[in-house]
């Protein structure tokens, strides 16, 4: 069979492959029979709505259908670009972005290579179970904690100005706080969680790397400097651009309970606007909200494969 | 020359140099900060908690209940609307995440077994929703046209496959199932179906604890974005829809308060009844967690494999 379809004229060869394809996929039926719902799911809430984000290029009326609706192509997009919120609301997202990616990414690392350094059992783990203890707590009770702890009356701050006997500070109600209480609340309840996956890649690292510089004399910073930081980079190369692609998207849930009419000047991000657009407003206006959900999604995308590409040039490392 | 063959006991304990030992000293001293700083806002909210409502108000309390009282715990316990959102919040969390495990598994199997035809397109397929997404109001306007507005279906059916937990169970199963098993399967008569039930899901075990831990925490416990677009319904809000009242718009149930005539006093027990609340939201995650942290810490590394 095998030599006949070598020598047989190509048509019969061709035939030959796809029908052994076939074969090869009946072969299987029931694999895809078990991908069948997991692949219905995907179509219906994830590419369905992809599908429906075509009423950013139209001005959409339930009345008429996705499909129904008038096409005004670039309108809600220019209408967005001429908005008066546009500006504050790109600014705020980039400012909490970069601030929070500053802070968040080299504090891991950073725990991470000094737990390493702990070869105390019990310290080390006390460490470790502490430190990961608040990614556990959720983002309501969190914020809920932040407005307790800062509260002006009865918060820790409070109480310790009044021991002290200063004026107690007002810091969630102080617009040019807000950053800092988010980006730092945000490290003080992912650092450890986040040193998790940089401690495992310390745990692969060779020992005989360390005999070595040991024997050459090295001191510890010289061989974190010199062996576990470069053995660390090619993780943190991939997360760092995994985060960098999501600049645009900030933890929307956080921000959201954050806001206040105190600090929505330097509060409203892409998301929370999208959301208040959309959802909120006494007129509501699915196509603009989409519109700006689209234009966030499409230039994270893009941002998303630039750095990846930009890495993998000079590190070797990426995504893909 | 004796430290020169015991090298590796070297780099452990002994003979550390002058410059090693005054780094291991800072080195300790920073992790005690650390440490000290992730538990001070903990322990100031458990304190404050069993604190009594004048203290609370009066910001005496800092790291050690003042007065002790158990106040806030027991207007808590006469809360309806709280029993009610952890009632709804079990609900959700289980029946979800036996969707979501279900799904993740049955979907990352056939991805995983190297001879199925369409599975590098299907797997980018899935893992694309990681990057890009329809956004908001197309997914909103899909659970609307679906009729599960204002239903519990919409709190477990838009959550489906997690693109990072398919990724691990997926690379799960490729390193752990061997392909040999499953053609000796195969030669003894048993089809994919069985392969699946009876070799391969007892095989899972470890994975399906480790997903339904990611799940269950991640996308239902601690969530509450989906209800608050999805649900209207007083009576289907999970609990982190109520706290979100109570912690973060301030709105407590008047009839709570009303045995308390004294002003100042309602107020400070509107302030303690939040710290109890806190205490008692986030108890029976914190309870479960030193035993599910190691789980946790497996998954992470997993997802790390690429």
């Amino acid at each position: 069979m095998y030599i006949r379809s070598e020598q047989g004229n190509g048509r019969s060869a061709q035939n030959e492959r796809s029908s052994r394809l076939w074969l090869r996929i009946r072969r299987n039926w029931q694999l895809y029979a078990l991908l069948f719902l997991p692949l219905v799911w995907l179509l219906v809430f994830r590419y369905a709505p992809m599908y429906g984000a075509q009423i950013a290029f139209r001005d959409y009326s339930p009345a008429f259908g996705i499909e129904g609706s008038p096409w005004v192509g670039l309108a809600n997009f220019e209408r967005f670009f001429n908005s008066y919120y546009f500006k504050p609301v790109i600014v705020n997202t980039l400012i909490i972005s970069f601030y929070s990616l500053l802070a968040g990414f080299p504090i891991p690392i950073i725990l991470a290579l000094s737990v390493n350094q702990v070869k105390m059992r019990m310290f080390r783990n006390s460490v470790q179970m502490i430190t990961y203890a608040p990614h556990f707590i959720s983002t309501v009770v969190i914020v809920g904690m932040l407005f307790q702890f800062l509260h002006p009356r009865v918060g820790f701050t409070a109480s310790l100005a009044n021991l002290i006997g200063v004026p107690p500070p007002n810091a969630m109600g102080d617009p040019s706080a807000f950053a800092h209480i988010f980006v730092w609340s945000g490290v003080w309840q992912e650092m450890g969680f986040g040193a998790i996956i940089y401690l495992a890649v310390l745990s692969t690292i060779d020992p005989a790397l360390h005999e070595a510089a040991v024997v050459d004399g090295a001191s510890r910073l010289q061989r974190i400097r010199y062996i576990d930081i470069p053995g660390l980079l090619p993780t943190a190369m991939v997360l760092l651009v995994l985060s960098t692609g999501r600049v645009l998207e900030v933890a929307f849930e956080k921000v959201y309970l954050m806001q206040s009419p105190l600090n929505l000047g330097v509060a409203e991000v892409i998301n929370t606007y999208v959301y208040r657009v959309g959802l909120l407003s006494p007129i509501l206006d699915f196509s603009y909200s989409t519109a700006i959900g689209l234009l966030k999604g499409i230039v994270g995308l893009l941002l998303l494969i630039t750095v990846n590409y930009a890495a993998r040039r000079l590190t070797n490392n990426g995504l893909w | 020359m004796a430290s020169m063959t015991s090298y590796e006991s070297n780099i452990n304990k002994v003979n550390e140099s002058y410059v090693d030992r005054i780094f291991l000293l800072g080195n300790t001293a920073f992790l005690l900060v650390v440490t000290i700083i992730i538990l001070l806002p903990l322990v100031f909210i458990v304190a404050a908690s069993f604190s009594s409502a004048e203290a609370v108000i009066a910001g005496k309390v800092t790291l050690w209940p003042v007065d002790f009282s158990l106040l806030g715990y027991e207007t808590i316990f006469e809360h309806k609307k709280v029993w009610n959102g952890f009632a709804n919040s079990i609900f959700y969390t289980f029946f979800g995440t036996i969707f979501n495990v279900s799904m993740t598994i049955i979907a990352a199997y056939p991805l995983s077994r190297q001879d199925l035809i369409g599975r590098r397109f299907i797997t980018i397929a899935f893992i694309f929703t990681m990057l890009f997404s329809g956004g908001l109001i197309p997914t909103y306007m899909v659970v609307k046209n679906l009729g599960l507005l204002n239903t519990r279906w919409a709190m477990i059916l838009p959550t489906g496959i997690g693109p990072f937990n398919l990724l691990i169970a997926i690379t799960f199963f490729r390193t752990t199932i061997p392909p040999e098993l499953n053609e000796a399967a195969r030669i003894d008569g048993a089809n994919d179906f069985r392969i699946f039930l009876s070799i391969i899901l007892p095989l899972a075990r470890p994975i399906i604890a480790v997903l339904a831990l990611f799940y269950a925490v991640n996308t239902h416990w601690n969530t509450y974005f989906q209800a608050l677009i999805y649900l209207k319904d007083q009576d289907l809000f999970p609990l982190q829809i109520v706290l979100r009242e109570i912690l973060i718009q301030n709105s407590i149930d008047a009839s709570m308060l009303i045995d308390i005539e004294d002003l100042v006093a309602r107020e400070g027990l509107r302030e303690l009844l939040k710290y109890s609340l806190i205490v008692v939201a986030s108890v029976p995650v914190m309870i479960l967690y030193p035993f599910v942290q190691r789980h946790f810490v497996k998954g992470m590394t997993l997802g790390s494999v690429k």
